[in-house]
């Protein structure tokens, strides 16, 4: 998957828990939580929906690296990279 | 009107959801109504078959007003033909149970309107079966702007109408009459501004019966509360062992811990789990965990997990989440929003330390949660970081005492010692 498709699939994911969110309006490198006001089970729901859309796995220790929009984009980009994911 | 919470005064029934003539089983849905909070589906609280239904689609009526007629199904009693039992008249709201008797029956009676499971999706009546499907701020939004949702096409899943549907037609047709020639009015209104009154008019009642309840609560409640720390070390450590094995759809949250060992302390501890009503407390029997659900742009709703004690982890994880996802953008079930038995607050997700709760009467306490964070801690002579929670208790002075409750936070201590005993 190509980054933007990640970025794509993460916006996606957010969208789904938090509907009234503009996607353009999303601070890439603020803390996801706190500035679309999202819980931990919002958050559980976005790693599934990130799961379910990219096929990639999200082990619960590494839900830090997905604090942010730019730092979620790049994990997943890594992940993908090392395990060849391929869309679920 | 069923009384689907405390705080509800007035309900306004949106649909039937049966005809007269219908069958229908304690537990099927027979109908939506708009509380201020929210849209709830109202369950049948036994067999029969519909009569009359006395009010129609889109009535405001008061708390304890006549919604529909049920008699007897033909085979059960045979000659009865004229209707003999009322509709719901507050099923499980305190003020319908009987005098206090032994405790078994209370419970028993207390519970008797509300399903144990879920009820299965109710057989769609067939006038029903090709009414489209609308989200609840859709046909808010819908009935502020006079879209006919008859009309509207659905974009959302199966094709159910969303909010966007609703002011993309109710765009459409502003667009269709300001292209009709009007010299000297003005401008027609943008849709976008009568959907945020309609929002802003939900937010106000919400606020109001949100404000009426505390208050009643904070006038009529002599509260005490508790506080005690709650090392987390144990379940956080057995948390992150299970959660490393689960898929991420089987994963479970701290939260979920903290409402089983609530639940099973209540299960044990009678006194902090029940009604204050008519100058007695009624303990309930089964225990029915409130869940404080804050909902997006504000606002608060506390439904229920039915049962919460008996409940594995893995089944209060799926219930929390269908009912949080339920509370936020869909509807929730009347038995769970007749009165839970007690209520638990998380607030510790944001970064809150302490929550000193008010209780939703009639209940008689509220157990509150902060944020779970690493702290200094003395255990053995020495000083280390461990995962510390604040947990407390609000309780209800006329039901029980300071030293109650300290045992009741002291059980529940305990209890997420053994983590894998929840």
């Amino acid at each position: 998957m190509t980054e933007q498709e990640l970025r794509d699939a993460m916006i996606g994911a957010l969208i789904e828990v938090a509907p009234e969110v503009d996607p353009a309006s999303i601070d890439p490198r603020a803390v996801l939580t706190e500035q679309l006001d999202i819980d931990s089970m919002d958050f559980l729901n976005v790693v599934v929906a990130v799961h379910e859309r990219t096929g990639i796995e999200i082990p619960e220790r590494d839900y830090p690296k997905l604090a942010t929009l730019e730092g979620a984009v790049a994990y997943l980009a890594a992940a993908a990279q090392q395990a060849g994911a391929t869309p679920a | 009107m069923p009384s689907l919470g405390a705080d509800m005064e007035f309900g306004k029934l949106l649909e039937w959801h049966v005809k007269p003539g219908d069958l229908v089983k304690r537990g099927d849905i027979v109908a939506i109504v708009d509380t201020s909070k929210a849209e709830i589906e109202v369950e049948i609280f036994e067999d029969g078959v519909i009569d009359e239904l006395v009010v129609s689609e889109g009535t405001r009526v008061p708390v304890g007003a006549l919604l529909a007629t049920l008699r007897p199904a033909a085979g059960e009693a045979p000659g009865t033909l004229e209707p003999t039992v009322a509709a719901p008249e507050s099923p499980a709201a305190p003020r319908a149970l009987p005098a206090p008797e032994p405790a078994a029956s209370v419970s028993e009676a207390a519970v008797a309107p509300l399903p144990r499971t879920p009820p299965p999706a109710p057989l769609a009546a067939p006038a029903h079966q090709d009414r489209p499907r609308v989200s609840p701020v859709a046909r808010r939004v819908a009935e502020s702007l006079g879209v006919d949702l008859g009309a509207v096409t659905g974009s959302g899943p199966a094709g159910a109408i969303t909010k966007a549907d609703v002011e993309l037609a109710a765009g459409a047709a502003v667009a269709a009459s300001a292209a009709v020639p009007s010299e000297g009015k003005a401008p027609v209104e943008p849709a976008a501004p009568a959907a945020s009154v309609a929002a802003a008019d939900r937010q106000a009642a919400m606020r109001q019966a949100i404000g009426a309840l505390m208050a009643r609560s904070k006038r009529e409640i002599p509260h005490y509360y508790l506080e005690t720390q709650i090392d987390m070390s144990s379940a956080l450590a057995w948390l992150r062992e299970e959660n490393d094995r689960r898929a991420v759809t089987a994963r479970l949250l701290p939260s979920v811990l903290l409402l089983s060992a609530v639940a099973r302390a209540a299960a044990e501890t009678p006194a902090f789990n029940g009604f204050w009503v008519e100058d007695a407390f009624r303990p309930a029997g089964a225990v029915h965990l409130g869940v404080a659900i804050s909902l997006r742009g504000g606002g608060l709703i506390a439904p229920a997990l039915l049962d919460a004690d008996r409940k594995t982890l893995d089944d209060l994880m799926l219930g929390l989440r269908d009912l949080v996802g339920r509370a936020r953008s869909g509807r929730l079930r009347s038995s769970e929003m007749s009165d839970p038995t007690i209520t638990v607050t998380n607030l510790g997700e944001q970064g809150v330390d302490l929550v000193h709760g008010v209780i939703y009467p009639p209940q008689v306490a509220l157990v509150g949660f902060g944020a779970i964070r690493e702290r200094p801690w003395a255990s053995e002579g020495m000083i280390g970081a461990r995962p510390v929670t604040h947990a407390t208790l609000a309780a209800d002075h006329r039901a029980s005492d300071g030293h109650a409750g300290g045992r009741f936070l002291a059980l529940i201590d305990r209890l997420l010692q053994k983590p894998e005993e929840l």
